[in-house]
């Protein structure tokens, strides 16, 4: 069975779950065993609908310590169900929370781990996963050879397959330790798309000029409703939040879009954005080394371009 | 207070990733390596700051690798740490191998504060400090940007989805670094001097197993070529974005 851990946050399931979910259910497809959702805490979704995603079934530890969330916990509650359930392919997403839990769970359970997947896993003669390497730079395909396996899918690697079907739900009766960890606060950047979940992202770097002149960024943004990313030096300067900083040194994405404005395209950013589908640069400079990268090019002024492509995508919106 | 800093040895971030022996190795010819920049700029700088905070700290370094790992741990002993442990090892061994080796460290060295990188920039795994914390049951804070320590509780501000969290753990905890928690330093002269005679100690590996092993690696395949846009004919663009590229 492969058992995927469905992390919710305030109750709500992500896209990044979704693709946890619909990945699970290929590699049971390949296996030919069944795929297995697990909740953790209170949810405000109906379970049973879980099962449009592929699940035949859910496992619901409810106890409320799981509401907030402490690693150590978590994985001592996962490792139970897998134990519970005889999972031997556990799925998680490699979100901040998959980041926290996949390298306990894999010593706690004493199996193989594979970080930032891309790919179903080969079966024709082992178990092989493909994972990112060198921030993206390229990939290794790496060999499970444990009894029990755990895959940490990266996000936005797998489609998101929605089936017909609803899901079995089981309440699942877990001991849970008191957790250690005591979450004091929480800030939530509202109105915003999360940058790691965006399928869609226009980025900015120095060509800008200065934080003042974001509103061209953002209007586009706006437009093809997208999140905004940065430049490092972007970012070291202020003018923008580090959360938005994206390369080798800030966040990796690999959205279906990717607009960059004024960004030159030096090695340690492209390495953070190069798995995007489809990259388009706009810089003035024809030499820059980003247009090496890119699918679609625009020479040009950021301060001519940006509002002109704003304006096109709103009529294309028919806005 | 006693910190442990895990440093790892990586390709520069400019260097050329290229594969040898039928793509199952990196081909390190002509390759600058560096301290992966998470535990640099992040873990270790950050860990240096609490040291110049309270003086009695004691920061020890923790490397699992090769002789060849020397010159930067000596680079991370300029910057500030007082003593390093290299594991000595030069095979290539997976995550859950080096965490093993960590945790003996751990274990045996009474530390209150273990301080990784957010992942290492050329295996991408962010599982280190998972394990160790795992395997030497200690709480386990992932992904931080902010640190502040008060008696034996620290106060940890983390990255979640599409925000940050702030959270309170007693020591000992084992926390991984990443942007935010420090600035990143060059080392003084001062600093190089004594790091040439701060003790490097060199230790032999226990056993531990091996659950993952790579295959061979892959480039991603060559862009085909950018297809450029004249920027008085943008509307050109917004259509090959809509009916040949599909994405908006
Ligand atoms: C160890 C290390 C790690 C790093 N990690 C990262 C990382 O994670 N992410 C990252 O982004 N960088 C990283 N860097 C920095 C990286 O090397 C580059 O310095 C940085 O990406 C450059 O940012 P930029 O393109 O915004 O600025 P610049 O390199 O200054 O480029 C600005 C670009 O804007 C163009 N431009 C200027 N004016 C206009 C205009 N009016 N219209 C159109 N175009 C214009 C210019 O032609 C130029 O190409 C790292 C560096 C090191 C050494």
């Amino acid at each position: 069975m492969v058992l995927i851990f469905a992390d919710q946050t305030d109750g709500q399931f992500k896209k990044t779950t979704f693709e946890a979910l619909s990945y699970g259910a290929k590699v049971a497809e390949q296996l030919g065993v069944h795929a297995e959702a697990l909740v953790l805490g209170t949810v405000n979704e109906n379970l049973n609908s879980l099962g449009k995603y592929g699940v035949t079934k859910v496992h619901h530890v409810r106890n409320e310590v799981l509401n907030s969330f402490d690693a150590q916990v978590y994985t001592q509650v996962i490792s139970e169900a897998v134990k519970a359930t005889g999972a031997k392919v556990v799925v998680v997403a490699h979100n901040n929370t998959g980041r926290a839990i996949a390298g306990r769970l894999s010593a706690r359970l004493k199996a193989a781990m594979v970080p930032a997947a891309v790919s179903l896993p080969d079966t024709t003669g082992g178990f092989i996963v493909k994972k990112v390497v060198f921030s993206g730079k390229a990939f290794a395909n790496v060999s499970l050879n444990t009894d029990i396996k755990i895959i940490s899918l990266n996000m936005n690697a797998f489609k998101i397959a929605a089936v017909e079907g609803t899901a079995e739900v089981s309440v699942l009766d877990i001991p849970v330790e008191a957790a250690k960890v005591k979450v004091v606060a929480t800030n939530k950047v509202t109105g915003e798309i999360p940058l790691t979940e965006a399928t869609r992202v226009v980025s900015a770097g120095r060509g800008l000029k200065g934080p003042e002149n974001w509103g061209l960024v953002e209007n586009l943004a706006k437009a093809l409703n997208a999140a905004l990313a940065c430049s490092r030096p972007v970012a070291d300067s202020g003018w923008r939040p580090h959360h938005e900083h994206v390369g080798q040194t800030g966040i990796a994405i690999a959205p279906n879009l990717y607009v960059a404005a004024g960004i030159s395209g030096a090695i340690q950013h492209l390495a953070g954005v190069n798995r995007s589908k489809v990259i388009v640069v706009i810089n003035k400079d024809p030499e820059a080394p980003f247009f090496k990268a890119a699918d679609y090019g625009v020479v040009g002024d950021v301060f001519e371009v940006l509002p002109k492509l704003t304006d096109e995508v709103q009529k294309f919106k028919g806005v | 207070m006693k910190i442990l800093v895990c440093i790892s040895k990586t390709p520069d971030t400019t260097a050329k990733i290229a594969f040898k022996n039928g793509n199952s190795q990196f081909d390190d010819n002509g390759v600058q390596w560096i301290i992966n920049p998470y535990d640099e700029w992040y873990a270790l700088v950050r860990a240096i700051e609490l040291k110049e905070k309270d003086a009695s700290t004691v920061l020890h370094l923790v490397n699992v690798g090769g002789a060849d790992a020397d010159p930067i741990i000596r680079k991370a002993l300029a910057l500030g740490g007082d003593e390093a442990i290299r594991i000595n090892t030069t095979d290539l061994h997976d995550s859950f191998y080096v965490a093993s080796q960590i945790a003996e460290v751990a274990r045996n060295g009474g530390y209150d504060l273990i301080f990784t990188g957010k992942e290492t920039i050329d295996y991408n795994g962010s599982s280190i400090g998972g394990m160790v914390a795992e395997l030497v049951g200690l709480p386990y804070i992932s992904l931080a940007t902010h640190f502040e320590i008060s008696g034996a509780t620290a106060t940890v501000t983390r990255e979640i989805e599409g925000g940050e969290e702030v959270d309170e753990v007693s020591l000992p905890v084992v926390v991984s670094c990443q942007k935010g928690m420090a600035e990143a330093r060059i080392p003084n002269m001062r600093g190089i001097m004594s790091a040439r005679t701060k003790p490097l100690k060199v230790v032999e590996p226990i056993e531990a197993p091996v659950f993952t092993t790579i295959q061979n690696f892959e480039l991603p395949p060559p862009k085909a070529g950018v297809k450029l846009i004249n920027p008085d004919n943008l509307s050109e663009l917004v259509r090959l974005l809509h009916e040949e590229a599909k994405v908006i």
